[in-house]
Formats: structure tokens, sequence, C-alpha cells
């Protein structure tokens, strides 16, 4: 399927050709195994990997979670507890699921900054940036779903702020509420307990599809790598110089960063679980006592910076609330805000005009992108601090900062920036670094003598 | 009740937006050296069991422990009474068996397999999970540091209440009195306005909480000769509360070491494949 031309899987024996006639399985997995990937990738091109097997790591603890869990507003509580205390290693699957979300979000934002930085979302790539940000939004929403299941106090006050966000949409906002909560009143109990639940098994497969759809995506496109320049495609003898096969190269070379990345994984688990956690959620969910501060998870910090940070005395919103008779609210600008950040990123492929793919062969732009990472970083850290004395000031500019990337400075750059000239094909990138390559693209090593 | 509810909505979307009024109380919390902390440290057995003498002679009154079964105080890793201890321990409480007496239920001695009471006062916390629920100062400025570092968690939160009681400062003797018991360790409690300056701003750390202060110092005696002054004592009844709370954290930090090590000789092994594999292609400049 791959654009890129290579050999591609010819059946042989009687039975591979029977079913290669019926089913042509094996030549897809094939196809999908050896596709051509740029040589040159950095380690920064791991994540994929990461990624896919984080996703199979919570699908597979959640489905053993799931019988033991009970999703009713009584027992929700007691059942995660009752995993903690006397299910068969049922402490280290909890901790390994509770985890494994913190691990999936790192995860996700060095793969984005990665594709930001190497210009990953730009032509012919923006489907697979467009599907890979739905991946995003969805894993926001099931991670959002888990964590409300244990039933605690931050499970029950987290909801009344999410679906307050909702609320605060003029004139259908109420019945928006009323939908998502699925109470005639608007209460969280059990209606909204359960459609989490529901929902909360059924997004990773979602997801999961997704994946495949990103993957197909990027296949048909070819990776991008570190230069941004394309695989040549003039024939396979040309490709092969630019490319080798993803098995054994990169399977190795993944494998290889999975197993440090999950080495570190198994130390947090293992030594620190509730570090990143919020003890809140040890106390069982009560809706009379509101906890002194409700802060969402790290990994949703940068963008609750956002949502706060627009409050009713910022110029722009009163203005936006003039103009809009008073619909646009502070409190509505704020979710406007905070989903905005997201589109904005999602249309990062049409905001980006320089004629240059890749962030190295970009001298300013380079320093407007660290700065991204560092306001990401910064937003971070002010999400959780009070709404007092100068954060919402920092709030304020690192989110006018997060727009202004995008819709300023990513389309004028490519108009004053003079990008330097990137190497004319692949193989010259890879033997600025190495010598001639002399054991022909497509053999593999030798085994030791 | 519809417009009520969304009011609520929009009043936690407000507070989350504007805990600006509520100022961050400041408090003291003691670092102890807790036996377990670390990814080497174990709880220490005869503490664990120091802590549930204390527990049962002092804290039981009134106080809860549903969560923790009896049965578990034989585990391993944990207090490990030998099962006989246990046995008579647990006939010491009476339970409430709804099957008894025709299902009408009926009261009786409590085996292994029962959980602890519940709280017998209604605004006393249960106590199984509170060294978890309790572990939220990640300071400093939210990072988390000194979590880290110090290794600083819920228990380190209870022995610091335990011990926090103090006399109360001058300030609050010009107002009316206040209720409830001065502990700089206490976050959550009714503070004088005439402790506070013109921000708003709290003078003297923790607040005033309502439980009177349950340890002085000599409330037990151990069977096993160990100190009994206020900090030991409050030292090992949080150890055994953070048991309660974490009751296979031995279990844990083995799986923990045992996969770290695994997956350490299994990176050596895949770079060295790695290594091997790439090096046709990957030619030193000479």
């Amino acid at each position: 399927m791959a654009g890129i031309p290579h050999d591609h899987y010819e059946p042989n024996s009687k039975g591979e050709k029977w079913l290669h006639s019926r089913l042509p399985i094996v030549g897809l997995l094939y196809d999908t195994l050896m596709i051509p990937t740029p040589k040159n990738l950095n380690w920064m091109w791991i994540w994929g990997i990461v990624l896919t097997f984080t996703l199979v790591l919570q699908i597979v603890t959640g489905i053993v979670l799931v019988m033991h869990y009970v999703p009713h507003v009584d027992m929700a509580f007691q059942s995660v507890e009752h995993i903690m205390r006397n299910v068969n290693g049922g402490h280290m699957i909890r901790y390994f699921h509770m985890n494994g979300a913190s691990l999936f979000f790192f995860a996700v934002y060095l793969h984005i900054f990665r594709g930001l930085y190497y210009g990953s979302y730009k032509a012919p790539r923006e489907v697979t940036w467009i599907v890979g940000m739905l991946i995003y939004v969805l894993m926001m929403g099931t991670a959002f779903m888990g964590y409300v299941l244990p039933w605690g106090q931050m499970s029950f006050h987290g909801t009344a702020v999410i679906t307050g966000l909702f609320g605060a949409i003029p004139f259908i906002g109420e019945s928006v509420q009323v939908w998502l909560l699925g109470t005639p009143n608007g209460a969280i109990d059990q209606p909204a307990l359960n459609r989490f639940f529901s929902l909360h098994y059924l997004l990773p497969f979602v997801i999961a599809g997704l994946v495949a759809v990103h993957i197909w995506a990027f296949h048909t496109t070819g990776n991008n790598n570190p230069t941004g320049v394309e695989v040549r495609r003039t024939s396979k003898e040309d490709a092969a110089k630019d490319t080798l096969p993803f098995w054994p190269y990169f399977v190795i070379k993944d494998l290889f960063a999975l197993a440090i990345i999950m080495a570190l994984f198994v130390a947090v688990v293992g030594f620190m679980p509730n570090y990143l956690g919020h003890p809140d959620n040890y106390i069982p969910a009560n809706p009379l006592a509101t906890p002194s501060h409700i802060v969402p998870e790290w990994y949703f910090l940068p963008f609750y910076a956002i949502l706060r940070a627009f409050d009713q005395e910022v110029w722009l919103v009163i203005a936006v609330n003039w103009l809009s008779f008073g619909i646009i609210d502070a409190k509505f600008f704020g979710v406007i805000a905070m989903f905005g950040a997201i589109v904005v990123m999602a249309l990062a492929p049409w905001l980006d005009t320089s004629s240059v793919r890749s962030g190295r062969y970009r001298p300013m732009f380079k320093w407007w992108f660290w700065l991204l990472v560092v306001d990401f970083i910064v937003l971070m850290w002010v999400g959780a601090r009070p709404a007092e004395g100068i954060y919402p000031y920092i709030a304020l500019l690192g989110s006018t900062y997060w727009f202004a990337y995008f819709l300023v400075i990513l389309p004028l750059l490519g108009v004053i920036e003079k990008p330097m000239t990137p190497p004319a094909t692949i193989e010259d990138d890879f033997n600025a670094h190495y010598a001639p390559d002399d054991a022909g693209s497509t053999t593999l090593a030798k085994p030791a003598e | 009740m519809f417009r009520k509810l969304t009011l609520t909505a929009a009043a936690a979307l407000a507070l989350t937006a504007g805990q600006a009024t509520a100022a961050e109380v400041e408090t003291h919390i003691e670092d102890f050296a807790f036996s377990f902390e670390g990814p080497f440290g174990s709880y220490d057995q005869m503490q664990l069991q120091r802590g549930l003498q204390v527990y049962t002679e002092i804290c039981s009154a009134c106080h809860g422990l549903e969560l923790i079964p009896f049965r578990t105080l034989h585990d391993e890793g944990g207090p490990a009474l030998p099962e006989d201890q246990v046995r008579a321990y647990a006939e010491a409480y009476e339970i409430f068996d709804p099957a008894l007496f025709d299902s009408e239920g009926d009261f009786r001695p409590a085996t292994p397999a029962d959980h602890f009471p519940a709280s017998s006062l209604s605004n006393a916390p249960d106590l199984s999970l509170m060294a978890k629920a309790r572990a939220g100062f990640h300071g400093p400025y939210g990072t988390g540091i000194s979590q880290f570092v110090n290794g600083m968690g819920g228990a380190e939160y209870i022995a610091s209440l335990l011990t926090g009681y103090e006399e109360e400062p001058e300030c609050a003797l010009e107002g009316d009195p206040m209720d409830g018991y001065y502990n700089v360790a206490f976050a959550a409690g009714g503070f004088p306005d005439s402790c506070k300056d013109d921000h708003g701003k709290h003078k003297v750390p923790g607040s005033w909480i309502s439980m009177a202060p349950p340890l002085y110092g000599d409330d037990v005696e151990y069977a096993d000769g160990h100190a009994t002054d206020l900090h030991h004592v409050a030292e090992d009844v949080s150890a055994f509360l953070m048991w309660t709370a974490e009751p296979k954290m031995m279990a844990r930090k083995q799986a923990g070491l045992t996969g770290f090590i695994f997956l350490t000789v299994l990176s050596v092994l895949l770079y060295l494949t790695n290594k091997r594999l790439w090096a046709p292609h990957k030619k030193k400049k000479h």
C-alpha cells in the first residue's frame, strides 16, 4: 500500500497461494511490516511504538479491572479498594492502569511536539495529523471518564466542573449538561457513572480503530524524517538508498527504546504510584463537601490554564462580551479558548506557510518552537496553581503565546524567514554522519562470526 | 432544582477559577523518618503491631477502619500477627450480622473474615485510607519536590497532626473564643479573623480542629518496651495507618524492583542487538 516502491509479498508454496488468492492477509502484514522507512530517523521517532504499546496495556489492564469493578455509586469506591486489597495482583493491575494514563499522555505530548518541530503535519501528511488530533481528543475524553469511575472526591467534583463547561454554552448549555449527566435535574448520580463507564470501555476501541487509520495514512505517504526531505520514488533502487525496511531495523530500535521507557515506568508504578495522582480521590465522593482545590490530572493542566486565563477582566473578553450582546460571557469565552487551543493546533498544516518542512533548516522557527515548548510547561505548572496573585497574568501571557504561535507566527515566518537549504536526499544526510553504505541497503546484518 | 444545579456547577467552576479568595493555609508538617520510605524501605512489623495497639486502645473509640478485614492482620508484609491472635483480636469486636436471628439481624463476635467496624461518631472520618488521602502537600510551588526528595506523605501528615496541638496563639484570644483545638498541621478548620492581616492572610500556621488531642504521651504500655512518648506513639500509629491505606506496599516494591531489573537487562540486550544490526549501515567516518 505504500507509495514508496519496494518488494511485495510473493506466495511460494501451494498453501500460501491458496490463501493469498482468497484473503491476501499475509501480504498485508508483510507490506506493513516491511515498509521502507527513512534510515535517518532519530530517537524522537520511537513514541509511536510506545503509544501503541500503551494503548494495548491500557486495554488489557482495563479489561481485567472491569472483571472486578462495580459501576454503582454506592459500590464503585469499595470495589476499587477490593481490587487494591483482595484481588490477586489487583493493586499492580490498577496502578499500571492508573499510571498508564500518564505514560500515554507523556508519550503523546512528545509525539505531537516531534511532529510540530519536524513539520510532520505538512502536506502530504495532513490527514495523518488530523486523525492524530482526533485520537488525542478521544484520549482526553477517555482519560477524564476513567478518572470518574473510582467515584472519589476528585472524580465527583471534577465531573461537576467539566460538565459545567458544557453548561456554559449559551441557549443549549443546560440541555447539553442534562444530556451528558442523564438526570432530569442535572445531578451527578448513577446515570452519569453508568454512561461514563460505558463510554470509557467503548472509546479505547474507537481509538484503536483510529490508530489503524493513522498508521494507514502515514504508510501511504511514507514516514516524515528529521530532514523533512521525501524518500526518492523514482525507482526501487533509489528508494532503497534512502530507506531500510521497518523489520528488523526499526522494530529492534523501537523495542530497545520501549524497554527503557518501560523500565522507568515500572519504577514509577513500583515505587511512587500515587505521585502523579491526587490524594483527594482516596476520599469517597461526597456531594456536600467540595474539595478546596479542584485540580485536573497533570496532562489536562495546560488547557485548564487556558480555560481559566480569560476571566472577565481581560479586555478581549470584555470586548467580545459587549459585541455579542452578552451572549459570550467570560465563562463561555474560556471554554471556547480551551477547545480553540486544540483546534488551532489541528489547523497547523494550513497555518504554516513555510516551504521548508523540517524545523532543522529554519533558523527563526527554532526559537519560536522552543518558546512554545517552554510555554506548554509553564501553562502546565500555572494550571495547578490557585488563580491569585501573579498566576493569572502568567496564564494569560502563556495562553496568548499559544494562540499567537499558531495564528500569527507560523503564517508570518513562512514569509519573512530565510530557511537554509536541506540536503538533496536522505542518503546525503545519512552519509554526512556515517561512512557510505557498502552493505547493501536491503541485506540484513551478518550473524556474528 | 434545575436552576440550582446549574448554579452549583457554575459555582464549582467559579471556585476553581477563583480560588483567589481562599488564601493557602500554611501548615507545619514534620519530616518523620519512616522505615517504609524510599524504593527499598519496608514496614517495621513490630511498629505496625504497636500502631495497632494504639489504634485499638485510643483511635477506635471514635474512628473506624471499615475497609480492613481482620484477616489481613495476619498478612506478610503487614503486622503479621499469628492466626490465633488474629482470631482472638477479632472476637473482641461485636459486629451486627443481618443474617442472624431469622434475618432480623443480631450482634455477634467478629471473625477474621469480618471487617473492622466503621466510625462510631458521624464526624470522625474512617481512617482506612487516610494516609493516602492526606498526602497532598506538593510543595514547593506545587512542584512536588519535597514529597519526592524527602519521601513525605500522608503518614507524616498524620503524625504531625497528632503532635501538632499547641497553645492558642495570642491573636486568637482577642476575639470570640474559637471552637475546637489549635493545631499547626491542620489546614481545613476554623480560623479567627483576629489572626488574619488586612489582606486576609493567616498570621499563624494551621487552624482549629474539632478533635481533642488524642495522645499526650505514655497513653499506652508497649509489650516490647518501646518508648511511649508522644512522638513515638504518634509515629507508630501513623505507620500502622500507612499500612491500612497501602497494605500491598511490600509486594508492590518487590514487583517494581524485579520488573526494573528485568527491563534493564532487556534494554542492554536490545541495545547490543540494535548496535550489531545497524553496524553495517552506520560505519564510522574515516
